[in-house]
């Protein structure tokens, strides 16, 4: 079983500092109004699992700090450029790898660390995940894994996405939704077709890519009748 | 460049429809980025927008260079209240390049006019800032002036779309008062109170990219003016959402920076800029365009196109038409009953203008209302004098006779006749605007006797006429069917 190593843990509390937050008004969708850096969008992802919330959405993350990969202009993400630059061959240490919370990863030159986030709306902005850590912000890729546990096994449900800017998505390593071109995020954008999800364990992969958009996803599986479903629990060990 | 009108072809009543493309939008040099909302002050109308661009116009179709603004900064918007002017502007943020820290700037005129004596403009300071690191942007400034209240959104693709609250008595920000998020990734956002419901206009896409850019402008709606704002699917714009409401179309690519102009008498319009006219070296230039509502949703109306059209009246359904005598068309009636359901079919043309127009009088000839036959003194071909100037958005209109000469015409007495031919009288020059339910109001630039503005209304079933345009009655609506 996997744990999230306690020096993660500690990076991350030192990161997200203990400030509490005046919200402006009273909605799941609010942010705080301070919105500087990781603080108001994330906290460390605790062990154990963690349902979806209550419309169904993923919060809790592995997320790899950006890849650079310079993109003057969004307009150039179609779909022949982000299946080459988001293949699935390219997850970081590979396909069979299987990240940990504080282990590194050399992507070209660069090394770079995974994070066990919990997402506190129901986006997860990567944006503000990269300028709390001081990484660029734009001109960048982001790798995103969560595991699901099933209580059983679901059939015909979907995997709804939205991103900022293109994305990849896969379950249990095979492709469920592409998101191309110059994407702004709104949930539920791609659906992708009638999937199963095993019971037990399941994992979803993503990638998303963004030259100087403001980087964020939002996921959520949905069944046959288009409700979210919740019955299931995401967990990072 | 001026708009360019393509010669109307005219073809056989047979086929009857002339599918042209529109006249390009506005005349005069209307370059411009981010237009603030179209405001009159001292008999003429005004827009700023980003950096020094900025438009004045006589009538609200032909704009040119020469209004004046102090700050220069990004994306203005103004709004009167009392005798003031109220102009806000953007200095910083905005991208990359320039970073995102910001600051909404905020100061007063009693006049636009760079010659009235009025035209001082006073300094009221910053009412929203961002320090670039935040999840906003402080730019793209926008007024609501709603039940004695003021309030500005701001905000673009970066993070958070924002509302304040400012004084209306001297636009300082409400003391207290904090931002609060109403929307993510939009730009150039605008509100407008309707019925009980706020609405949040924004533009989605990216700009600056000419024909490449993507640009639209999207709405969702609330109850409250702090949200939460939901489009036409329940989708929370704080979660992406947005219901469209002009997309590109034609020679003009990428809409954005939505302002509403209310021009009374159920004539809403709104203004825009798109990012590239095809026709003007893909400039960015203003455009304005009808706004129609449906369901409690606005939606991009159009301008007519040049064709050929039924005048249909919405209060009797009865065509518009020259009053001359009905001419049957040959038809073998018991042939037409009897025959077996095997016996061949063939195609009857439609009646011809040379069989419709045999007893026609050369001169002129009243119009009334009838049921439609599909007859060529029922149709009417519409066809844009953009030399001729225009109103607000659109240019007059000649309409004349499919196949014809002979132009409706706005006569003495509150009649309107059919005169042999177009000579460019004011009487021959026709506003036509549609009207927030999809419906058009017809009006002459002049009638001859008139002691104020008319439009061509059903005063009865079959008779129309030349009178004041009543809002609240279908006589004063029409609609521009294919023949």
């Amino acid at each position: 079983m996997r744990t999230i190593s306690k020096l993660a843990l500690t990076v991350l509390a030192l990161l997200l500092g203990g400030t509490a937050f005046a919200w402006g008004a009273e909605s799941r969708d609010m942010p705080p109004l301070d919105t500087r850096g990781m603080t108001p969008f994330f906290e460390p992802a605790t062990a154990g699992p963690k349902a979806p919330d209550d419309q169904g959405f993923l919060q809790r993350w592995l997320l790899l700090e950006p890849i650079t990969k310079p993109n003057a202009s969004n307009t150039g993400f179609t779909g022949a450029y982000v299946r080459d630059a988001l293949a699935i061959s390219g997850f970081p240490g590979g396909t069979a790898a299987q990240p940990k919370a504080g282990t590194t990863v050399q992507m070209g030159g660069e090394s770079l660390r995974w994070y066990a986030l919990d997402a506190k709306l129901f986006d997860v902005k990567l944006f503000s995940f990269a300028q709390g850590l001081n990484k660029p912000v734009y001109g960048v890729i982001f790798w995103a894994e969560t595991m699901i546990d099933s209580p059983r096994e679901i059939r015909n449900i979907r995997l709804a996405v939205g991103s900022n800017s293109a994305s990849m998505w896969w379950v249990n390593g095979e492709e469920a939704a592409g998101l191309f071109g110059d994407r702004r995020m709104v949930m539920d954008d791609v659906v992708s077709a009638p999937i199963t999800l095993h019971k037990g364990r399941n994992i979803v992969r993503g990638a998303v890519i963004n030259g100087p958009g403001f980087s964020d996803f939002c996921v959520r599986f949905i069944d046959e009748n288009g409700q979210p479903v919740r019955d299931i629990t995401t967990r990072l060990d | 460049m001026k708009p360019t009108l393509r010669a109307v072809a005219v073809l056989s009543v047979l086929s009857c429809l002339t599918a042209l493309p529109a006249a390009a939008q506005l005349a005069g040099e209307p370059f411009i980025h981010d237009p603030a909302t179209i405001t009159a002050s001292d008999g003429k109308y005004y827009t700023y927008g980003t950096g020094t661009g900025s438009l004045v116009s006589d009538d609200g179709w032909t704009w040119h260079a020469g209004a004046e603004r102090p700050g220069r900064g990004l994306a203005p918007d103004v709004i009167k209240i009392g005798d003031r002017f109220y102009v806000a502007y953007a200095a910083g943020g905005g991208g990359m390049n320039g970073g995102h820290a910001g600051a909404i700037k905020l100061m007063w005129t009693k006049s636009l006019d760079p010659k009235s004596p009025e035209y001082e403009f006073h300094e009221v300071g910053d009412v929203a800032t961002s320090d670039g690191v935040e999840a906003t942007d402080a730019i793209d400034p926008a007024f609501l002036y709603a039940d004695g209240r003021l309030w500005l959104s701001y905000g673009t693709y970066y993070g958070y779309i924002q509302l304040v609250e400012l004084d209306p008595k001297t636009g300082q920000r409400i003391a207290g008062n904090q931002p609060v998020a109403v929307a993510i990734d939009m730009e150039a956002t605008a509100m407008m109170y309707r019925d009980g419901w706020y609405y949040l206009l924004g533009t989605h896409g990216t700009c600056c990219d000419g024909p490449n850019s993507s640009y639209n402008i999207r709405v969702g709606r609330s109850r409250s003016v702090q949200g939460p704002y939901l489009d036409n699917m329940g989708i929370p714009l704080l979660r992406g959402g947005g219901k469209l409401v002009a997309n590109g179309r034609g020679r003009q690519y990428g809409p954005g920076h939505f302002d509403l102009i209310e021009l009374g008498d159920g004539v809403e319009k709104f203004s825009m800029h798109y990012e590239a006219d095809l026709d003007r070296s893909g400039r960015s230039v203003l455009a304005i365009a009808p706004l129609l509502w449906k369901d409690g949703w606005p939606v991009e109306g159009e301008n007519i196109k040049a064709g050929t059209f039924e005048i249909e009246s919405e209060r009797s359904g009865f065509a518009l038409q020259i009053a001359t005598d009905f001419v049957r068309m040959d038809f073998d009636r018991r042939r037409s009953f009897m025959a077996a359901p095997t016996e061949r079919v063939g195609p009857i043309p439609n009646q011809t203008l040379e069989q419709d127009s045999a007893a026609w009088p050369a001169g002129r000839i009243d119009v009334d209302l009838g049921d439609y036959m599909i007859r060529p003194h029922q149709q009417w071909t519409v066809t844009p004098v953009p030399e001729a100037g225009g109103v607000m958005g659109t240019p007059y209109y000649k309409i004349v006779l499919a196949g014809t000469d002979r132009t409706l015409t706005a006569a003495a007495n509150s009649k309107v006749e059919v005169t042999p031919i177009f000579t460019g009288a004011p009487e021959q020059l026709w506003r036509i605007d549609q009207l927030t339910d999809g419906s058009y109001r017809i009006m002459p630039k002049s009638a001859p006797g008139a002691t104020g503005p008319v439009a061509l209304m059903a005063v009865g079933a079959s008779t129309p006429a030349l009178v004041r345009f009543d809002l609240k009655s279908d006589a004063g609506r029409w609609l521009f069917r294919t023949p």
